[in-house]
């Protein structure tokens, strides 16, 4: 069946970690969809390199976090925080597209 | 059973915090107050100006609650990353307003003052030396680097405020630290596990950010135990859920199992969160893991020139249909214009909202256009005097320009505001961040003490 992450997710953040990297959590509602979401690794690198346009390289890592019933996508800045061209210094509104962002489970 | 009792106040210096909060906190007898002052979220201009991101009157109106009740109760009060980014004029600027409050309050107390920014010969000495790697995606640097960095600090562990707290400190203002360490130094000091110690001090940093609804101005109280910890809100409004701080360990970090910190990681692998009361939560398990060699994080920003910036809208959809094309236009006859004229050497981004305004960093994404667009024109140049001139001739040019089946033929923008152009001042980027390998953690950070007697 197809869900919108919207409609399973509590919390979807993007946030610098550090002034090189951007980091992305996707917190679910529930255990049990979290743990279908793992199991069939619904969310993984090549799907959110595709979902922004960058390459699969440029994922640090992808951590499923029982505790918090939570996927963390960490990637590399495109470009450091606050250097020129910047629009976004803190990461915070680079969440987006995960909104629109569909799971087959 | 030990037990040691940690009053957080705020999230960041400044933030603020509600009396009664804070009042119940120290009902609760803490051993220690402390907080964070600073992060590198807000990027690298405030390292690089020496100015701080947090406003004065917000920092001393909660270190002139703080200090006195600390005082009152006999015990310490730390603060790290003074300023926001804790250079020297950084701590400075927050050494100016602690001497304020002990003049205004008579108050007695010593105070001890650390230093985290570093001389660039002492870098230098240490990239020759090999003590020096990037952290991954910075890049490697050399003394050209260095040189051209402004401002170079480093965070400090635990270690420093340890030596502080034995020379007999009651308040202890520090430069760059590590943000857990104002927390966790008293209770390693006192024989307490560390990796607990330091997850405590993880979660303490942003105060009630970890709470439910969160906050970053209101407080948290830690209990640190032999076996685990608990955390507790000060609020009755709030609660602390496993969720809210299994969820607020992801919060920044890179990966939620594994946070590296100075000397070495704490590793969650088998942390445990359990609901303990309706507003506690209680975490068991964390550990701390040192690294063969100490290694400090560096943070340095370099001066890239002046920024100028006009804000304009668009509203006609020839106009908009054709943005791209207009933009290339502009840049290519501003580029021209100054090209012979000596004006060559800057940047001219136009920053279109409504378009791709906030996620331009990800080029090839999909965009939607909106029925109207904002559109920031900045320019960087070398001085404040060019950047002016790229910015006022690239706005005058998109104002005027005749774009392929124009026929608003007055002008192509809408500005909000007279004058149309702000200066915007120096721009810096990071250019620095970076590991230092470090044979004495203690000794990096010089301590300084000033002895304060009914206020003086």
């Amino acid at each position: 069946m197809e869900y919108n992450l919207i409609d399973i997710a509590s919390v979807i953040r993007s946030k610098n970690s550090g002034p090189y990297e951007l980091t992305f959590d996707i917190i679910f509602k529930d255990i049990d969809m979290y743990k279908r979401a793992k199991e069939a690794r619904a969310i993984n690198g090549k799907m959110f390199a595709a979902l922004y346009e960058i390459d699969e390289n440029d994922i640090i890592s992808l951590v499923y976090f029982d505790p918090a019933k939570a996927v963390k996508i960490t990637i590399v800045r495109p470009i450091p925080s606050g250097a020129l061209g910047e629009t976004d210094v803190y990461g915070a509104q680079q969440h987006a597209p995960l909104m629109k962002m569909k799971l087959t489970l | 059973m030990k037990e040691m009792r940690i009053l957080s106040p705020t999230a960041i210096l400044g933030y603020g915090f509600p009396m009664d909060s804070f009042k119940e906190g120290m009902k609760r007898k803490p051993h220690v107050i402390a907080v964070d002052a600073g992060s590198t979220d807000p990027g690298p201009y405030y390292l690089g100006a020496g100015k701080s991101f947090t406003d004065k009157n917000s920092v001393k109106r909660d270190l002139a609650i703080m200090i006195p009740a600390a005082i009152e109760a006999g015990i310490p009060v730390i603060i790290g990353t003074a300023g926001g980014s804790g250079g020297r004029p950084h701590v400075d600027l927050t050494l100016e307003i602690v001497r304020e409050i002990a003049k205004e309050q008579t108050l007695t107390f010593k105070l001890a003052v650390i230093q985290s920014e570093f001389d660039k010969e002492f870098v230098k000495e240490n990239l020759r030396k090999g003590y020096i790697s990037p952290l991954f995606p910075a890049k490697e640097i050399t003394e050209d680097d260095v040189e051209e960095s402004v401002r170079i600090v480093a965070q400090m562990g635990e270690e420093p405020f340890i030596k502080a707290l034995e020379g007999g400190a009651d308040v202890i203002l520090a430069g760059r630290s590590y943000d857990p360490s104002v927390f966790s130094a008293l209770a390693i000091k006192e024989g307490f596990d560390k990796g607990l110690a330091i997850h405590l001090g993880k979660i303490l940093e942003c105060a009630a950010i970890a709470a439910l609804p969160g906050s970053g101005s209101d407080c948290m109280f830690g209990y640190l135990r032999e076996d685990g910890f608990v955390l507790e809100p000060l609020s009755p409004q709030r609660r602390c859920t496993t969720l809210s701080v299994a969820a607020h360990t992801l919060y920044e970090k890179t990966n939620p199992y594994i946070l590296p910190g100075p000397g070495g990681a704490i590793n969650l692998h088998e942390s445990s969160f359990n609901q303990i009361t309706d507003n506690m939560v209680e975490v068991k398990g964390s550990k701390f893991v040192p690294t063969e060699e100490y290694f400090v994080k560096l943070e340095g920003v370099r001066r890239v020139g002046y920024r100028t910036i006009s804000c304009a809208a668009a509203k006609d959809p020839v106009m908009i249909s054709q943005i791209d094309k207009i933009v290339e236009s502009v840049k290519e006859r501003v580029r021209n214009n100054f090209e012979h004229y000596g004006i060559k050497d800057f940047f001219l981004d136009f920053k279109i909202y409504g378009k791709n305004g906030v996620m331009a960093m990800f080029p090839n994404l999909e965009q939607q256009v909106a029925h109207e667009l904002m559109i920031i024109i900045e320019a960087v140049a070398p001085t404040q005097d060019q950047a002016d001139t790229i910015c006022g001739f690239a706005r005058s040019t998109m104002l005027h320009y005749g774009y392929e089946g124009r026929i608003s033929t007055a002008g192509n923008l809408a500005f909000p505001f007279s004058p149309s152009d702000c200066k915007v001042g120096e721009v810096f980027e990071f250019n620095v961040y970076h590991l230092m390998k470090v044979d004495n953690p203690a000794d990096l950070f010089p301590i300084d003490y000033i002895q304060f007697t009914k206020g003086c």
